[in-house]
């Protein structure tokens, strides 16, 4: 059922529920039900709207992630950013009518691309860094 | 469950990396190997000073490591360095398998 898959660009869950995706889309944007699987929050579903959600702290880091909602596109895709560490991540959970239920893919990943200008002109994302860096990381695992 | 990758290894990394003229540095000498200062300013288009800052941050967060011949300094990668960020998306990966085993459960607990 579950497949997980990871590269060094990004985090891809997926998986197969048997439930409808209007029961799913409510588990993935009412923060009263977000914070039952994820975690504490003060979601709401309007594109723009920044929200933080909350872990227990822990010794040099205040369990703090800080979102602001990217897409809100009812029953087929939600989008947020998650920022933490000072390393900004894009989250994406897409919905697919699947045999017997829903699919859900999540990915988290696109590194934000930077607004400043680079190093020799050119732009150098997360995304394109890591890309870059996929030998130098490979050889690390 | 924490959602931290030891932060106290990971933050200097993700910190030097957050800037795009430092991770140009950091990949040029990860893909070019060993480089003088001047060198990497001739690469860089921007002032030596400014170059010079930007590899104290590298060498503070242990992505470089430089020596001294003559009147020149050469700086190389470290790129185990980057270990914190594998482990970031090692983390997130079971982070979110274990979120959605959760999901699984509380979408079984909902009505409808």
């Amino acid at each position: 059922m579950s497949t997980p898959a990871e590269s060094t660009r990004s985090v891809v869950i997926e998986k197969v529920f048997p439930h409808p995706p209007e029961k799913i889309w409510r588990a993935l944007t009412e923060n009263a039900l977000i914070a039952q699987w994820l975690m504490k929050n003060d979601f709401e579903p309007e594109v723009g709207r920044k929200f933080q959600f909350r872990f227990d702290p822990v010794q040099g880091w205040d369990g703090v992630i800080d979102c602001q909602v990217l897409i809100v596109d009812p029953l087929n895709r939600l989008s947020y950013t998650w920022g933490s560490m000072g390393l900004e991540s894009v989250v994406l959970f897409t919905l697919t009518p699947a045999e017997g239920g829903t699919h859900v893919r999540m990915e988290q990943s696109g590194f934000r691309p930077d607004q400043q200008q680079a190093y020799g002109g050119a732009k150098y994302g997360w995304q394109k860094f890591l890309g870059a860096l996929e030998q130098v990381l490979g050889g690390l695992k | 469950m924490v959602c931290a990758v030891n932060p106290a290894h990971a933050n200097p990394v993700f910190r030097a990396l957050a800037d795009p003229t430092r991770r140009a540095i950091f990949e040029k000498l990860s893909r070019q190997g060993e480089q003088t200062v001047h060198a990497l300013t001739r690469y860089a288009g921007v002032s030596q000073p400014a170059v010079s800052k930007h590899l104290t941050v590298l060498k503070r967060a242990k992505l470089v490591r430089h020596r001294r011949e003559g009147r020149e300094t050469h700086y190389r990668a470290r790129p185990d360095a980057l270990a914190p960020v594998v482990d970031w998306l090692r983390h997130y990966g079971a982070f979110w398998r274990d979120r959605f085993d959760r999901l699984e459960e509380l979408l079984e607990r909902m009505e409808g």
